[in-house]
């Protein structure tokens, strides 16, 4: 098992001025990837839910989740790569529509299950949820030249069935 | 309740934590902590010269006795001063509680006068920091930085407090106990795989005990020592873990890694289970990785989980603290009358003899030129093995832990991991404080002792005699070995053209000065030094300047591909894999 397996990992710490940073900085010390991170404050307060994507074998994935755990700051974490889990990404993406372009957009909105969510004479912007593939393949489907902004919220991500992360 | 400043309930907590030494230096951010000080004799403030000593003579006396060291200094250069001391205590998991000054918390941000952002310069060398934002979470503050520092694997942790919060009011309340949701170290060993382990280990034809400052972090000596002698198996120590095991018992092989013994490495090398305790697999001892104990199957206790397969993977992992597991085993081993296989175990013992009989340790004497080994030696007899030896970085640290025989924990003090140049005197003055009665000696070099010479200072303001070892090659001996061997002598920057005479030095400072030039002048010397117990003495030893230190596995190289020293005579003889020079 030596690929570079993708690996979604949903992080529960305490809602403390620099625990982000604690995070950040164990991946770039230890020269770890991370692909997108994703934070905000739980139901409760003084939690934080962090949702990361990195990348690496066994032997990385399992030393990044004991370091990890080692952070003080860090309650429970899950690598929901590793058990039944749904993950969501939100993408908005601004595109060029004009003339024949804003059917085809619209339809092809529809099709990904987006939502239009602005309009002028010469543009759409595009609201989308899904798996990070989902929204890579929406980019794909879409003529290049009609992308004009791109901004993801990076993945998301939880349990299926009564697994719950609490402290 | 009184209402008292945020610098008082610092000097409480420091008192209710039973801190008996604060190692620190004064500043403009932490002037109320200083007049809280002033007003009280329960914490004795150690006045340093340079901030980076406050790190390393708290990090000393916390490796002597096991207490955690404290520090205090200020703001901006005063924190990046000690930088080197935190880093230096989190690679070897010293238990070490800081206090740093910071700017009011109204300019925090603002490029104020000696502002430095602490807790972001400390976060990759800190075990955990914390910024006080608020005078009435200081104690609680407090009391969870000591918790952390000296739980689970130690390590030093940060307490920035701006300016404003320590002179703020609020009443004292310094909790008992402190319970943190997110930090619950695991101490415990897991009984199935404590189960696995015996079985595993008293299966073994070739065993191999590897073990590393965990030992000694953990109090875990005695336990060793009693699993080892209950399993006769042969024994092996890190150089962060030496002591741990009495380097005079015959089952001691001494130091493994890249200076470590030939019967030690050769050990390690043709091993069938190797018994990992408290140590990290660190790339000093394990050599080239995929050369490393290519025929053994692997136990590995620590407190670290993070520590468990991270270099190496490892067959039985066991997560818990030292002695805790050791006791689990042995009362298994015992319960059940379990015998290792004795047959298997002295067959292995003869190969080990074999290795041992190389005598990777020897040297050529001289009646011309000091040897630096040879001081160490002498050093051991004229103690009788007893004192306390803290080192710098360099030859001279290699020398100590190979000639010096260590034969209980917390007697070798040395900068293992982060490999600090400097650290050995001000760790030795630490070491003082903690044993005031013990012999404490600091074995240097002539570059690392340069690094911290102010501290000569500290130790005539109060009276810690330390006798300090210098063996002054001039040169930088280790890099100037490495340039021998790897870039065909070319000595660039290794060779001090100028050097301070040592002895008017050191009498300047007020202690006494000596300095040895002839093997013959050494024992005497020594005898000297340490009948003069009220003095701090620098012994100046004039040591051969193209000693190497040996045996040596260069970088990269496996476990049994060591070069032992310069004896032709053993080109042809010995076993595979080994290169000699």
């Amino acid at each position: 098992m030596n690929h570079n397996d993708r690996h979604l990992i949903s992080i529960l710490m305490e809602n403390e001025a620099g625990a982000l940073s604690r995070v950040a900085n164990l991946f770039s010390a230890r020269g770890y990837n991370i692909e997108s991170l994703t934070v905000a404050p739980t139901d409760d307060p003084t939690l934080s839910r962090l949702t990361l994507v990195t990348y690496g074998n066994e032997q990385i994935i399992e030393q990044i989740v004991k370091q990890l755990n080692k952070l003080i700051d860090v309650v429970k974490l899950i690598d929901l790569s590793e058990t039944d889990a749904i993950e969501r990404e939100l993408m908005l993406v601004k595109t060029r529509a004009v003339g024949e372009q804003r059917a085809e957009m619209k339809r092809l909105a529809d099709i990904f299950g987006g939502r239009v969510l602005d309009v002028t004479d010469a543009t759409y912007t595009i609201e989308l949820t899904g798996a990070g593939s989902k929204l890579d393949n929406f980019l794909r489907a879409i003529e290049k030249d009609a992308i004009l902004e791109v901004v993801r919220s990076g993945a998301t991500g939880i349990a299926l069935g009564q697994k719950a992360l609490h402290a | 309740m009184e209402l008292i400043t945020g610098a008082e309930i610092l000097v409480r907590c420091l008192k209710d934590e039973g801190v008996e030494y604060l190692f620190g230096y004064p500043g403009g951010a932490v002037l109320h902590i200083y007049d809280a000080l002033y007003v009280q004799e329960d914490v004795k403030h150690i006045l340093v010269r340079h901030e980076q000593a406050a790190l390393h003579a708290a990090d000393g006396y916390s490796r002597a006795c096991g207490r955690p060291g404290v520090a205090l200094v200020t703001s901006g250069p005063g924190l990046t001063n000690a930088v080197t001391g935190i880093a230096n205590a989190y690679m070897d998991s010293i238990p070490l509680v800081v206090f740093s000054g910071q700017v009011p918390t109204a300019l925090i941000g603002n490029d104020a006068f000696q502002e430095v952002d602490a807790v972001g310069i400390t976060r990759p060398c800190v075990k955990h920091n914390f910024l006080v934002k608020d005078v009435t979470k200081l104690a609680e503050t407090v009391k969870k930085a000591f918790y952390i520092a000296t739980t689970g694997r130690p390590g030093p942790v940060l307490v920035d407090l701006p300016k404003d919060v320590t002179i703020a009011k609020t009443e004292y309340h310094y909790p008992k106990k402190i319970k943190l949701r997110s930090y619950n170290p695991t101490v415990k060993g897991h009984a199935g795989q404590i189960r696995k382990a015996v079985d595993l280990i008293l299966s073994a034809k070739r065993p191999m005990i590897y073990t590393g400052g965990g030992v000694i972090l953990s109090d875990g000596s005695p336990e060793l020592i009693e699993l080892t002698q209950l399993l006769g198996y042969p024994i092996t120590n890190t150089l962060m873990g030496l002591g741990a095991y009495p380097a005079t018992d015959r089952q001691f092989v001494g130091m493994l890694g890249m200076h470590g013994t030939y019967e030690a490495n050769m050990a390690m090398h043709h091993c069938d289970v190797l018994i990992a305790i408290g140590a990290r697999f660190d790339d000093r001892v394990t050599g080239k990785l995929d050369k490393f104990c290519p025929t053994a199957r692997i136990v590995h206790v620590d407190i670290d989980p993070s520590s468990i397969s991270k270099n190496v993977k490892v067959d039985v992992p066991i997560v818990g603290s030292v002695p805790n597991v050791l006791r689990a085993m042995i009362s298994v081993i015992r319960d059940e009358k379990l015998r290792s296989d004795s047959e298997a175990l002295a067959h292995w013992w003869r190969q080990i003899d074999e290795w041992r009989a190389v005598k990777s340790l020897s040297y050529r004497h001289s009646n011309e030129v000091i040897k630096p080994q040879y001081v160490i030696e002498k050093l051991y007899q004229i103690t009788e093995g007893k004192a306390i030896i803290t080192s710098d970085v360099g030859q001279h640290q290699m020398w100590a832990a190979q000639y010096y025989l260590f034969d209980r924990p917390r007697q070798w003090i040395n900068s293992g991991g982060l490999g600090t140049m400097g650290f050995g005197l001000p760790a030795a003055m630490g070491a003082k404080f903690a044993f005031p009665d013990e012999d404490v000696a600091c074995i240097t070099g002539d570059g690392s002792i340069q690094m911290m010479l102010q501290e000569l200072a500290t130790m005539k303001q109060y009276q810690t005699p330390v006798k300090i070892v210098n063996l002054n090659n001039g040169y930088l001996g280790m890099v100037r070995q490495w340039q021998e061997f790897f870039y065909q002598k070319r000595y660039c920057m290794t060779y001090f053209e100028s050097l301070p005479d040592f002895v008017m030095l050191t009498e300047a400072y007020g202690h006494v000065g000596m300095r040895i030039e002839k093997p013959g002048d050494v024992e005497g010397a020594l005898r000297e030094a340490f009948a003069m117990k009220d003095r701090t003495v620098f012994l100046d030893f004039v040591t051969d300047p193209s000693e190497n230190v040996f045996p040596m596995i260069p970088s990269g190289g496996g476990q049994s591909e060591m070069l032992l020293a310069e004896r032709d005579e053993m080109v042809s003889t010995h076993h595979e894999g080994m290169v000699l020079l």
